[in-house]
């Protein structure tokens, strides 16, 4: 009987098992779970914040998943090395875990740059996790003023999450628009602006560099004063554990596309994984959660003996602000056609006769369709894909296209 | 895949299509858990979870093709949307309204209820239909509801 070894019990880990456990049924699993939660959805912090869901409903799977799937949990543990030669995983209780196949799902960690005075700020907090949602939220009260230093995905969810319960929300980015990693600066403009409306306070390229206590001294030489400072800044993958066993790393863990790492019997996936980013074209740390689960999934069916691979991962986000929703996949290369109608963007860009990326602010309907084309590299010679800019439609297919897609198994 | 799996599935003729949208009424009203039809849609505006495509010359009806390997129950943030004897399902509750099913479904066949939250063919097993509402009311008989073993 196999030994399987989960490090890490999120999204990657919940693929692994499953993925797994798809081959094999009686192989024995162990998962290390550093937090002490059954696995729960963690993009869903900033609605627990806002009141759109509670703990019961964040639970990214039924009671019982552990059980059904032949799981036990060292919850509370950390696994501190790895040593891939005797294929053992060592606790921080020292405790020594074999494994036959190994998936480090461990995920990522707030990065929090060495701002001087940090220390002197006695109410800070990261926002990552379901305990740093709790503890932001046991400080929340209506007159307290909010600095997010971090103007991403993570910062501003948490302003969205918390605006309602706070006196202010600023939000500084040292970039010079928000979302920058998935915005242009027009499409940023309408999402700042949108959130302005909302009560949101910006000050962009601009950040705090040192902190007194209860006040942030600002690059461009300004001061915001704070009750309490939340840093998203960024997050680093957490792959050290494969590095310091001889693995090979870069921004994070290094994985083919089977999600092998360099060491053998040694799968990684999810936040922490540096894998093929099919719309680059090159290996990428993908953070978001279906690639987590995806990479997951392969690494787990490969440990049992699979043959899986994936190949047509890319970064993709489907988000909104305060009623406004944007969708982004793929990167911003190439030629760029945009639609505009009804205060709604719609920007496409192509590059050798493919569809590369799209923005999409208002107006996600139907997105998918522009996403497979981008996801399964079809020739947009094949397609009338004019006629989909408005509104995405299966009409850009051809009819025998379309008696497979809706006339067969699929 | 090929190969049967041994379950029904809804499917489209688009050459039989008359265009008429009467899948949509029918598939509101089967979800809508009243018994009068015109107490469940007359005056309102209709969320189905079937739609109709087209131009003026060509119509067809899309609805989840409820995929051997569906990318949206891998891609829920919520761990919302599952699937259970095949059928792709979504506990509405645990939805939180993200959309990123709909940025992922290849076939375009999602989209949210009039409360911004998820909603999506569940092939009407689990309401008083007991059958595809779409198929069952086709006029013209564009829309079917059987087992196809051997298309891709």
């Amino acid at each position: 009987m196999k030994r399987y070894v989960v490090i890490g019990n999120g999204t990657a880990a919940v693929g692994c098992i499953e993925g797994l456990r798809s081959l094999d049924r009686g192989g024995d699993v162990t998962v290390i779970s550093e937090e002490k939660h059954p696995v729960y959805s963690r993009p869903l912090i900033s609605y627990l914040l806002e009141g759109r869901t509670d703990t019961e409903r964040m639970k990214y799977r039924a009671d019982g998943f552990y059980e059904e799937n032949g799981c036990r949990v060292a919850y509370g543990r950390r696994a501190v090395s790895i040593d891939a030669v005797s294929h053992t995983v060592t606790l921080d209780d020292g405790c020594a875990v074999p494994y036959d196949k190994l998936c480090v799902a461990a995920g990522s960690r707030p990065f929090v740059p060495p701002f001087e005075g940090l220390d002197s700020v006695r109410n800070k907090y990261t926002f990552m996790t379901l305990d740093d949602a709790r503890t932001l939220e046991s400080a929340l009260n209506e007159n307290a003023r909010v600095l997010i230093v971090g103007a991403g995905l993570i910062g501003l969810k948490c302003a969205e999450g918390i605006r309602g319960r706070v006196g202010s929300v600023t939000v500084c980015d040292l970039a010079d628009r928000v979302l920058s990693s998935i915005l242009d600066a027009d499409c940023a403009a309408v999402v700042q602006r949108h959130l302005e409306q909302n009560g949101i306070t910006f000050l962009l390229g601009d950040t705090a560099q040192r902190f007194a206590e209860n006040r942030a001294y600002m690059k461009n030489g300004g001061t915001v004063e704070f009750d309490l400072l939340v840093l998203a800044v960024g997050v680093r993958a957490n792959a050290e554990l494969v590095g310091r066993a001889g693995g090979g790393v870069d921004r994070g863990i290094l994985v083919n596309e089977k999600m092998e790492t360099t060491l053998p019997d040694i799968y990684a996936a999810g936040d922490c994984a540096q894998g093929y980013d099919a719309a680059l074209g090159a290996r990428r740390v993908l953070a978001i959660l279906p690639n987590a689960y995806r990479q997951g999934h392969t690494a787990g069916a490969n440990m049992a003996g699979g043959g899986r691979t994936l190949t047509d991962a890319i970064p993709m986000n489907s988000i909104g602000f305060f009623g406004l929703h944007m969708m982004t996949a793929g990167v911003y290369d190439g030629e760029m056609t945009e639609e505009k109608e009804n205060g709604a963007i719609r920007r496409f860009f192509i590059k050798d006769g493919l569809l590369k990326g799209f923005i999409l602010i208002g107006g996600t309907e139907r997105a998918g369709i522009y996403t497979a084309l981008i996801r399964e590299k079809v020739p947009l010679a094949s397609l009338d894909f004019d006629l989909t800019k408005k509104v995405a439609s299966n009409l850009i297919f051809s009819q025998d296209i379309r008696r497979k897609k809706f006339g067969g198994v699929v | 895949m090929r190969g049967s799996d041994g379950m029904k599935r809804v499917y489209v003729n688009e050459e039989w299509c008359l265009g008429c949208h009467l899948c949509e009424y029918n598939c509101a009203f089967a979800n809508s858990g009243l018994k009068d039809m015109v107490a469940a849609l007359k005056d309102r505006r209709i969320f189905p979870r079937i739609h109709v495509e087209g131009d003026d010359r060509i119509t067809f009806a899309v609805s989840c093709r409820h995929c051997r390997d569906p990318i949206c129950v891998k891609s829920c943030i919520a761990g919302a949307i599952f699937q259970r004897d095949g059928v792709v399902r979504i506990d509405r509750a645990k939805c939180v309204g993200c959309l990123t099913c709909v940025l992922v479904c290849p076939y375009g066949a999602l989209a949210p209820g009039e409360d911004g939250i998820m909603q999506k063919c569940e092939l009407c097993l689990e309401n008083a239909c007991g059958a595809p509402a779409c198929a069952a009311g086709c006029p013209n008989r564009a829309i079917v509801y059987e087992e196809r073993g051997e298309a891709e």
